[in-house]
């Protein structure tokens, strides 16, 4: 456990001293999302009705591109080797980074998303469940990214490869995320898409320590 | 029986040898006799007409698209768990298969479905879980194709096969938990099919066809995948012994 959270510690400490890397990532959640007003028209009604869609999935985009680097790096410098080789499991330290990057990646994104569905006319009935369920699904989100940078770890063309991995295996969230947002909307009871979208992050966390320590020793051998 | 006699290239080739006539010939049967049943003589549909037919393709194409996933399935468990070097290269060998068939199915259930719902394509659950069926077959071959050395590309994407099954019982049960346009099934049901058998039949000849298609197609593709390896492997070690001298 104590390596776990040492490797926490250190990530997060890496990333506040890059403060770049993770602007970066905000800079392009705002900009995209705020692409769709030019490409679908400023009407008020019609950027309302579609602005819990854009802000989950540019939050998706957002995230995906912090994973890129999530395992890249210990490979490239050869700490990679020295995880797999470490006495703690595999499959606890490979989620300690994943926490790592949800901490440093996804509560940013969560923190800024208000500011952006403003932008987009979300409705006011929205914005609790907006939060909620980015605190929900960012999980599961993260757990399923890090499977797809732990298999793509070392492989040609990591970037656009890592995107065709994750994206299939994020839309079940995507779904029940914006059904539950669209619920709260209209006036209905949001909690069974929330408690479907908890139990899918609750499921990539069964076996995404796993898959990921599968693919980490494959990548070190 | 010891499975494992089947592990080795040689046997492979010799069973394959053996089996590769007898799946030809029933495929071309099947088919055949299949597609003469379902296009000129099973009746049209009372409600569907004529474009019913387009089921007798469709229908044995999606149960292949999920049939050859579970194969590839299988294929990345023995990958991961004995290390077996036939079902890496198995793997490699039907995913451009099971991609085709998925393909198929939602070609033909697209050309189906603009006359019958009078829209090419409807985000219904049956619908979305297969297209995303085609996506992690599409990542499996990227991942696979991805890598400088052969044994780590499959075992990767052999991972991403068993993540990727979970997809499996979402598109069988999609119809049944979900109140969606797809019809739910009518030939695999516990009470027994709820389908003519003037039109049963030529599904099940079609099925058996398609079924026999795919055993002939893994057969080819996995002996030239053999035989590619053991070339590039030749040409290793000659490269080699000629740097040696």
């Amino acid at each position: 456990m104590n390596a776990a959270f040492a490797l926490i510690a250190r990530d997060v400490r890496l990333a506040w001293r890059h403060p770049n890397e993770i602007a970066t990532i905000l800079a392009f959640f705002v900009i995209a999302a705020s692409l769709f007003p030019f490409g679908i028209g400023p009407e008020p009604q019609i950027l309302a009705r579609v602005a819990i869609g854009i802000v989950w999935v540019t939050a998706l985009l957002a995230c995906l591109m912090s994973l890129d680097r999530l395992f890249q790096a210990e490979a490239e410098d050869g700490s990679l080797d020295l995880l797999v080789g470490a006495p703690a499991p595999l499959e606890l330290l490979a989620l300690a980074k994943v926490a790592a990057q949800w901490i440093t990646t996804a509560l940013p994104l969560i923190a800024i998303s208000p500011i952006v569905a403003t932008m987009l006319h979300l409705p006011a009935e929205g914005y609790a469940t907006l939060l909620l369920t980015l605190v929900l699904g960012t999980p599961g989100l993260s757990l399923f990214g890090g499977i797809g940078a732990a298999l793509s770890v070392n492989a040609r063309r990591g970037g656009a490869l890592l995107a065709l991995i994750v994206l299939p295996l994020t839309v079940p969230i995507l779904i029940f995320a914006v059904a539950a947002v669209d619920a709260a909307i209209a006036g209905l009871s949001p909690r069974p898409h929330l408690f479907l979208l908890a139990g899918l992050s609750v499921f990539a966390l069964t076996i995404a320590p796993f898959a990921m320590a599968a693919s980490l020793r494959q990548a070190a051998e | 029986m010891n499975w494992h006699r089947f592990a080795s290239p040689s046997n492979f080739k010799r069973l394959s040898a053996r089996i590769f006539p007898w799946a030809a010939g029933g495929a071309a049967l099947c088919l055949g006799y299949g597609l003469y049943q379902a296009l000129f003589v099973s009746p049209p549909d009372y409600q569907q007409g004529q474009s019913v037919r387009i089921m007798y393709i469709h229908v044995p194409a999606a149960w292949m698209a999920m049939f050859v996933y579970a194969n590839l399935a299988f294929a990345g468990a023995a990958t991961l768990v004995w290390r077996h070097p036939l079902a890496e290269v198995a793997g490699r060998a039907i995913a451009p298969v099971g991609a085709a068939f998925t393909f198929l199915c939602l070609a033909t259930g697209s050309l189906w479905g603009k006359p019958m719902w009078g829209t090419w394509w409807e985000w219904d659950a049956r619908l979305t879980s297969v297209l995303i069926l085609f996506f992690v077959y599409l990542a499996y071959m990227a991942l696979n194709n991805a890598f400088d050395d052969a044994t780590r590309g499959a075992r990767a994407s052999a991972v991403l096969a068993l993540v990727g099954a979970v997809n499996l019982p979402i598109i069988k049960f999609s119809v049944d938990w979900w109140n969606t346009l797809h019809q739910p099934a009518s030939v695999m049901r516990l009470d027994g099919p709820a389908i003519h058998p003037s039109m049963l039949w030529p599904l099940l000849a079609m099925a058996v066809g398609y079924t026999l298609l795919f055993v002939v197609l893994a057969l080819v593709r996995i002996q030239a995948e053999l035989i590619e390896r053991r070339l590039g492997a030749l040409v290793q070690a000659r490269l080699s012994a000629g740097h040696a001298q």
